[in-house]
């Protein structure tokens, strides 16, 4: 009983220092605020924002709420660390495989690569892609198309656009496929298991992927037209383009900083996973006659990735913690929109930053369930 | 009788508390003019380099006419102009800076609106620059005027400012579709613009006047003479100090309506003798014109002594800079403008 109360007592002590410290805060806050006569409240959410955004994957107009805002621009946050997450992936892969080549040339190119991305900060980066690459880029009047469609040029990146018709039926045909393949993965997992027979399971992917698809434009009525971005004259020296999609310089300057910076550390973890693997792993699946693509596939990389994961999920953090750099650039995510100007038309501080700050929150903490949830199915199951 | 002796004292002991509490408040003037004298120095807010309203030179000098508002709090309140601390801030730090109490004055070319106003625990204490809103472009594109804006327009901005609403309020009012591209240092919009990013900058017709100066090749470019809101600009104090604001208030009056009189930096002290009792009450040399904030009775003559009149100050800061030597609304009432401040009596 005495020793009960003695573990009990620092607890206790503890839970009401941390509570006596955040009523402090909160008393603090209240007091001045009251002193200067502003409200706590989040009833500006519903009010008119009132600006406009300069690029947003949804609908958004000046028109809409300040909540609706807050949703364009945490999407727009989304979007720039989905789109690092992914190209940092690959070429941190890439190059995390090319520092173990047998090749001088590929190995030590890979190690510069490394060395320099990672050991200049990540905003003088973006700053560096964003002011200085795009200032060599051509204005859109003198820009040479690349792959015969797409303009790159210092107002953005111009692509054509895709109008469908029936787009329904198409992404039908395409569910088709994706079911039917997952189908077909667990009918040859079971016919292995039986009768120890193998399926050519990654072809039939392919082909159903292609043909199921495809078959929505010879019989289903689909049809795919492009409009393409064409030159137009706003005044006697400036142009811009019209029709298609354009991406705004301001996100490629941000996913090419970021993916730049993130895909080094993602090397390295790539490469540590690697290397973490003994040689004799190897050489005892090649004697037991597996041959180097399934070496790889199934010795290798299930150990490796257990060493890669990790790491990596910090990295995919950072990526998305590092992309509210984007308000110095003028890319609209949440920091610039929502905690900028936002709380800049409002003067709702307090509100504003807390919102920001458990956003981010979510989004981490979302990332990193996901990757956990991850690396518990790969990990070994002990029996 | 012990029982009474206890509710008597308990009785003295309230009336005390309640006397105590009142003293207090009638000898306590400002909170903030006091930590000030206490410091040794005004706690200032300005702008992050802005020619004309506050810039810092190569040694850390700040000019300016928004400069020269909190020099002339320093000069009345602290007897120097030149114990000022300044604090440079993004548009987007301002307002917090001064409601969280890091600065006392903000004084960077802040646009009065009845939001700001009223809803965040804000001042406005005067204008000290009437101006709006304007578009620069480059003169190749040709364009002399906003109704040549066609669709599809970049315009480069600062956010977490009125420029921002108002640059929607007059697209959505044309019609036209534009492209906001919205940095948050005014040196970063500068830079796209100069780039090319985009096809005009939108500001303050101050601002852009002022940021012309720092393109790579100024005479390229133009500012169209459309005017598209109004900008009333001034200093700012926090809300629920009625004495800081008052001072901070009349320092700015006292420029203005020291250039009414003529009351020049070099002339002041020879004013101390004029038959004029406006002009005496200006120089201190009449009335306790100090004593209701707390203040001895030269505080005035040291503003116009120390940092000049508004004239002055216009002069140095915006005319002789070549930034806008027109000085337009910005001209006292008597000669034309709608500078009228209420009088020093």
């Amino acid at each position: 009983m005495n020793n009960k109360i003695k573990k009990l007592v620092p607890q206790v002590l503890t839970i009401l220092f941390v509570i006596l410290i955040f009523g402090f805060f909160t008393l603090n806050a209240q007091v001045n605020m009251d002193n200067r006569g502003i409200d706590f409240g989040f009833g500006f959410l519903k009010q008119e924002a009132s600006f406009d955004m300069q690029f947003t994957l949804l609908d958004y107009d000046g028109q809409d709420s300040y909540a609706w805002a807050y949703v364009v621009a945490l999407l727009n946050t989304l979007l720039v660390s989905f789109l690092g997450i992914i190209f940092c992936t690959i070429l941190g892969v890439i190059i995390g495989v090319a520092r173990l080549s047998q090749n001088f040339l590929i190995r030590n190119s890979a190690a510069w690569y490394v060395e320099f991305f990672r050991n200049i900060p990540l905003l003088l980066q973006i700053f560096f892609w964003y002011y200085a690459a795009l200032r060599a880029l051509p204005l859109p009047e003198t820009a040479e198309p690349w792959f015969g469609v797409t303009y790159m040029t210092i107002k953005g990146y111009y692509i054509p656009s895709m109008i469908w018709e029936n787009l329904n039926v198409f992404l039908s045909c395409l569910l088709a496929a994706i079911v039917s393949i997952i189908f077909i993965r667990i009918y040859a997992r079971k016919l292995q298991e039986r009768e120890g027979k193998q399926l050519p399971v990654f072809y039939i992917s392919i082909g159903l992927l292609i043909i199921l698809p495809l078959l929505s434009f010879l019989i289903g009525g689909v049809k795919l037209d492009f409009e393409l971005p064409v030159l137009k004259q706003l005044a006697q020296t400036s142009f811009i383009f019209e029709g298609g999609i354009a991406l705004p310089p301001e996100l490629i300057a941000l996913v090419v900083a970021l993916s730049l910076y993130t895909s080094t550390f993602v090397a390295e973890c790539v490469r540590a996973g690697i290397q973490g693997i003994s040689k004799g792993q190897k050489e005892a699946a090649a004697s037991v006659g597996l041959n180097p693509n399934q070496i790889l596939k199934l010795v290798i990389m299930p150990q490796a990735l257990r060493i890669i994961i990790p790491p990596t999920t910090n990295q995919y953090l950072n990526l998305t913690k590092n992309s509210s750099l984007a308000a110095a650039i003028a890319y609209p995510d949440l920091v610039l929109v929502f905690a900028g100007t936002a709380l800049m038309q409002t003067g709702k501080a307090i509100e504003i930053v807390g919102i920001t700050m458990l956003t981010y929150l979510t989004i981490s903490l979302s990332i990193a369930a996901l990757m956990n949830w991850y690396n518990k199915r790969i990990e070994i199951k002990e029996k | 009788m012990f029982k009474h002796l206890k509710q008597l004292t308990s009785l003295v002991a309230m009336i005390a508390v309640v006397f105590a509490f009142t003293t207090e408040a009638m000898a306590k003037k400002s909170k903030t003019l006091k930590n000030t004298q206490k410091k040794g120095f005004v706690r200032c807010g300005v702008s992050q380099g802005l020619p004309g309203f506050s810039n810092a030179d190569a040694s850390g000098n700040w000019t300016g006419i928004d400069v020269d508002v909190c020099r002339a709090v320093a000069a009345a309140v602290l007897g120097d102009a030149n114990k000022v601390k300044f604090t440079p801030l993004s548009a987007k730090e301002r307002f917090t800076a001064l409601t969280s109490g890091e600065i006392d004055i903000l004084s960077r070319n802040t646009t009065w609106t009845l939001s700001r106003d009223a809803d965040i625990g804000l001042t406005f204490v005067g204008v000290n620059f009437y101006d709006g809103q304007g578009f620069m472009v480059r003169k190749s594109s040709g364009i002399t005027s906003t109704g040549q804006f066609k669709d599809g327009i970049s315009a480069c901005t600062n956010i977490g400012t009125t420029t921002e609403l108002n640059m929607r309020d007059f697209f959505n009012s044309k019609g036209i579709k534009y492209e906001p591209v919205a940095f948050e240092k005014a040196d970063e919009v500068v830079a796209a613009y100069d780039a090319g990013r985009c096809d005009t900058y939108t500001t303050d017709k101050s601002g852009l006047a002022a940021q012309r100066t720092k393109m790579k090749n100024p005479d390229e470019h133009i500012v169209l003479p459309e005017t598209i809101s109004k900008e009333p600009l001034g200093p700012v104090v926090r809300q629920g100090d009625a004495v800081w604001e008052d001072i901070v208030r009349w320092s700015l009056n006292t420029m203005i309506e020291a250039e009414e009189y003529g009351i020049t930096s070099a002339n002041a002290d020879s004013m101390k003798t004029s038959d004029n009792p406006a002009i005496k009450r200006l120089v201190g040399a009449e009335g306790e014109m100090g004593a209701a904030f707390g203040l001895d009775n030269e505080w005035n003559l040291r503003i116009i002594k120390q940092v000049g009149n508004y004239g002055e100050s216009y002069k140095r800061n915006i005319a002789d800079t070549g930034i806008l030597p027109d000085r337009g609304p910005n001209q006292l009432w008597t000669k034309g403008g709608i500078l009228y401040v209420p009088p020093a009596r």
